[in-house]
């Protein structure tokens, strides 16, 4: 129904003008030190004007993000695609903090950004009784927590949920009838697999390793490119070079951190074109995409000027931007 | 016959006023929700967005106008309604349907240039005179559809 997300996608518009624009970003990585670059930020409306640490101001940035576009839609489980990440990471430190014997709360998200709330995972996977998380959770949980605690390999454990998220997210982009959401299911699992392939070909890991940790999409033969990971780097780029993703083997050849950066670049080019949609569920879609990014590049660039990097290293890392 | 013939005269005039109107209701309704959405976080823009909110509303008036012209021939409104054969009964249909289609169809696609328009006005409030045409450009169909319909319904009602 084209009537559904107009008085939604009205109010992005409005919020869209208040997005850090690429002068902006250039001026907080010229900026010549961190205060400066906060006061730069609290010019733009970033805190709330209150002295606050970096990560609870981006933290509330984040929750901001959230409260708004709560307010516009009616359902927010359209876009649980883009919180299933924060449920898995929930589930990861849970099931090491079990293992562990230890509480560690700070590393847990809160509610208000995941689709299962902390505390119901945390009790699941202490009382080793999973049948109150959703059932493509509940599996994955049960087995990695098996695993860590009968042959203690974190790593493993790791990846079969990362894994688990990734068919998740893949699945919820799928079923969604926006190109936007089925656009960044796509791109997220083929970014993790092809870093997971590099990283498992770096540190000499075998096939059976790979097919564990790689996720299915429809952009990469997984079955090759786990061949390629485990008979070497260089294979990765050869395969990934007959790919859509041939354009990222120069940046994966320069470092894994300049791959990410062109994985963000390439998410923000696809969603761009939403800037000029009036009527879909799309813009809303970017726009929460727009924030995260300029969330994470304010992050990196306040990093940077902590710890007295230059202006030219910082701008090296700094994503485009949406608007 | 002659009932029958101003049955479907009446029927004619009667959708004129009703898929035009309801085009125009469902179209200022698109935009009102654009112009809402605005307003919420810029209220210094509730004049401008508003002007381009009531653009499809004007299909529903010369629908109005459409269904005022012919129930006029056909005496209705004077309240001594003429004896027409069945064959003019079906002419006067016939005249209103440009009205009725056009000001439907041209309301809601109006509705979205407009939408698009108040989402050009809200980032730049500059560009106002020009958000302005694109919708103003889909009013040249509804006008069109106008004209045909009171030229044919004045050609219908010499008809002896």
């Amino acid at each position: 129904m084209p009537e559904q997300y107009i008085y939604a996608v009205a109010r992005v518009r409005g919020k869209e003008l208040k997005l850090l624009s690429a002068p902006v970003m250039d001026s907080l990585v010229a900026a010549p030190g961190t205060q400066e670059a906060l006061r730069i930020l609290a010019d733009h409306g970033w805190g709330n004007g209150e002295e606050a640490g970096i990560d609870e101001m981006l933290a509330e940035e984040r929750e901001k993000t959230w409260a708004f576009i709560s307010e516009l839609v009616p359902d927010m489980s359209v876009f649980d695609v883009f919180l299933y990440a924060n449920d898995y990471h929930n589930l990861k430190a849970a099931v090491k903090e079990t293992a562990m014997m230890e509480t560690r709360d700070s590393v847990f998200i809160g509610r208000s950004q995941t689709t299962v709330d902390a505390d119901l995972i945390r009790n699941a996977v202490r009382d080793h009784d999973f049948s109150a998380l959703p059932e493509e959770m509940a599996q994955v949980a049960r087995e990695a927590l098996d695993v860590l605690l009968h042959t203690g390999d974190g790593q493993l454990s790791d990846i079969m949920i990362d894994r688990a998220a990734l068919v998740r997210i893949l699945e919820a982009g799928k079923k969604s009838d926006n190109e936007i959401l089925q656009m960044y299911g796509e791109l997220t699992v083929a970014c993790a697999d092809i870093k997971a392939a590099i990283r498992a070909s770096l540190m000499k890991k075998d096939r059976a390793f790979l097919d564990k940790a790689l996720a299915p999409c429809d952009s990469l033969d997984i079955a090759d490119l786990a061949q390629a990971a485990a008979d070497s780097t260089d294979a990765v780029y050869e395969y990934l070079g007959r790919t859509r993703y041939s354009d990222a083997v120069s940046e994966l050849r320069k470092s894994p951190s300049a791959f990410e950066r062109w994985c963000d670049n390439l998410m923000i080019e696809k969603i761009r074109p939403e800037i000029h949609h009036p009527f879909t569920i799309g813009p809303l879609a970017a726009y929460i995409l727009a924030r995260e990014n300029e969330i994470k590049c304010v992050r990196m660039i306040l990093s940077g000027k902590i710890n007295d990097l230059s202006v030219e290293s910082i701008r090296e890392r700094v994503r485009e931007t949406y608007v | 016959m002659g009932d029958l013939g101003l049955f479907f005269a009446i029927l004619g005039a009667a959708l004129a006023a009703l898929v035009a109107g309801a085009g125009s209701a469902r179209g200022v309704g698109m935009a009102g929700q654009a112009a809402a959405g605005v307003v919420t976080d810029q209220p210094d823009m509730f004049g401008r967005v508003l002007i381009l909110q009531l653009l499809p509303g004007t299909q529903g008036i010369y629908g109005l106008l459409i269904a005022f012209v012919a129930m006029n021939n056909l005496g209705i409104i004077g309240g001594t309604p003429a004896n027409i054969s069945l064959l003019k009964g079906l002419a006067y249909l016939g005249a209103c349907l440009p009205m009725a289609i056009v000001g439907y169809i041209s309301a809601i696609n109006q509705a979205k240039a407009a939408v698009a328009s108040i989402a050009l006005v809200s980032k730049r409030p500059d560009q106002f005179g020009k958000s302005m045409l694109f919708p103003a450009m889909v009013e040249t169909y509804a006008i069109f559809a106008l004209l045909i319909s009171i030229l044919a319904i004045s050609g219908v009602g010499a008809i002896q």
